[in-house]
């Protein structure tokens, strides 16, 4: 286990930013306002886009590569899902209600709030140096024994130190860098792209992914990383202990400030 | 619990008067400029008018992608069609001979044509995507008459905000704005691939719009109506999807 310039690091050297955890919780809250507000704004969008995204693949659970595809073509692949439209071939001896109106609807409404909720979050994010001080890597975490601990404690079902109440690992560091520029951006886009009067306007938006048809495949690969990002995380807040650190993302208290002070 | 100092109360109260007032303001412009749609009611309403509003004000004139002839769908998928009606039946056994499409409303002189009025009239064609808002998608070149041609024949009058254009198929009728009217890869289409339009996809004679999803591109055209205001049509959404709950407009 001889890694290069991480040999004489233990592996606590990434966690201790914070030397009086009493002072800190005085001065300033594990979250700031504007994250915890646009937190909960996008955990809303989020779901609303995620249940209505399911209902308008309902209608056409079939995905292409290209440009075009339809019942009369040969798909990527198939979901093994009942449908909502009868010509969609699934082998389902009955066909779902039509749910498109509402979905449709919603899905483009929660979008507008998560995109103008997320421009909000990510300009403040750079005005107030956030992703410098809170989310970007610092050398010593990104050597890889940090990083392997930090993915391998969670396995385990091992609860973080009290330190991790008060700042992020190298690898939540990154994480939640990779969700939220690129991650988001692509979903964005590629659910942009299958617009056809934006693509009218950026034809560019759709050729660079590949086709409209591959735009959509794209779109949906990408919510499916996004639902499983939702898992990881979900499962990291419930073994730092559930109500303390949601109670941190409300109230911006961490749950921790009486063991400390 | 909240410590609330003056200052901060009166800033807050500030920044809600100049956020309210700035709200106002952008509803008051966005009426004026024509960038909220008839569906803007209701909870979907925000997203509806936002979009609508954004892709006036970025797509007004764009063109919808066009395709090589080389990538024309081989099986273009005509989607399911309602049954067809025996007035529909009669004028199929004539070859479409009496079809008429009726132009009325705010025009200087309302008019009808026949399939072969339409088909003098100057001949365009693109080769485009026709989306459907389930998610599947075919290329077909699409020949027509553009429908800007056929308003100018009879004269909009200045006030005109919407064309109403209504099928044969029982209670399905659309609407669309003067910008995506007077757009030049709007047709009044007859011709698919070369051929006339089968009755699969419309024929003889369908509304077909590039820039906005499948299902406003209605098929069996008989009447369209010019007008200012679309109160007086249906429950005055804009159009039968409307009702049915789908969005009047589909650009996205």
């Amino acid at each position: 286990m001889a890694i290069p310039g991480s040999a004489q690091l233990p592996a606590e050297t990434s966690i201790p930013r914070v030397v009086s955890t009493a002072a800190v919780t005085k001065l300033a809250p594990r979250h700031s306002a504007l994250v915890r507000v646009t937190h909960w704004i996008t955990t809303l969008c989020f779901f609303a886009l995620l249940v209505t995204g399911i209902e308008i693949v309902i209608s056409h659970p079939r995905f292409y590569w290209g440009e075009t595809g339809t019942v009369l073509t040969t798909p990527l692949f198939q979901l093994p899902i009942p449908s909502s439209r009868r010509l969609v071939p699934t082998g389902y001896g009955y066909v779902l209600p039509d749910q498109n109106g509402w979905s449709r609807a919603l899905h483009f409404e929660a979008a507008w709030i998560a995109v103008l909720t997320g421009l909000l979050y990510v300009i403040s994010g750079l005005l107030t140096r956030h992703f410098r001080k809170d989310l970007v890597p610092s050398k010593a975490d990104l050597s890889w024994r940090v990083l392997l601990t930090s993915f391998a404690k969670p396995l385990r079902f091992e609860r973080p130190s009290a330190a991790e109440a008060f700042s992020y690992n190298g690898l939540q560091r990154l994480t939640y860098l990779f969700v939220i520029f690129v991650l988001f951006p692509l979903v964005i886009w590629s659910g942009l792209a299958m617009s056809l009067a934006f693509a009218s306007a950026f034809p560019w938006s759709v050729t660079l992914l590949g086709g409209r048809q591959s735009a959509r495949t794209i779109h949906f690969f990408v919510s499916l990383a996004l639902v499983l990002f939702l898992f990881a995380h979900v499962l990291m807040v419930c073994l730092a202990g559930f109500w303390s650190r949601t109670g941190a993302m409300i109230t911006g208290r961490t749950g921790t400030r009486k063991e400390h002070t | 619990m909240i410590n609330l100092s003056r200052r901060k109360l009166i800033v807050s109260g500030l920044a809600a008067t100049a956020g309210a007032s700035g709200l106002a303001a952008a509803a008051r412009l966005a009426l004026k400029y024509g960038l909220v749609p008839p569906d803007h009611g209701g909870i979907y309403g925000l997203g509806e008018t936002l979009t609508y509003a954004s892709h006036r004000l970025l797509t007004r004139h764009s063109l919808a992608r066009e395709f090589p002839r080389n990538r024309i769908s081989s099986r273009p998928f005509p989607n399911e069609l309602a049954p067809l009606t025996e007035d529909f039946k009669r004028l199929q056994a004539g070859g479409f001979a009496d079809w008429r499409l009726s132009l009325d409303g705010m025009v200087h002189q309302p008019a009808s044509f026949s399939i072969a009025d339409l088909k003098n009239c100057p001949s365009r064609s693109h080769i485009t995507e026709l989306a459907c808002e389930e998610g599947w998608s075919y290329i077909a070149e699409w020949i027509g008459v553009p429908l800007s041609h056929v308003l100018h024949l009879v004269g909009v009058q200045p006030q005109a905000r919407y064309v109403v254009y209504v099928s044969m198929e029982p209670d399905t009728w659309d609407s669309i704005d003067m910008a995506d009217a007077l757009h030049p890869q709007t047709f009044l289409c007859y011709g698919m691939n070369g051929s006339e339009l089968p009755v699969a996809h419309g024929g003889p004679l369908r509304m077909r719009l590039p820039r906005q999803i499948g299902y406003k591109n209605v098929k069996f055209i008989t009447r369209l109506t010019v007008t200012d205001s679309l109160k007086g049509f249906g429950k005055g959404l804009g159009s039968a999807a409307c009702e049915a709950g789908y969005a009047w407009y589909t650009g996205i």
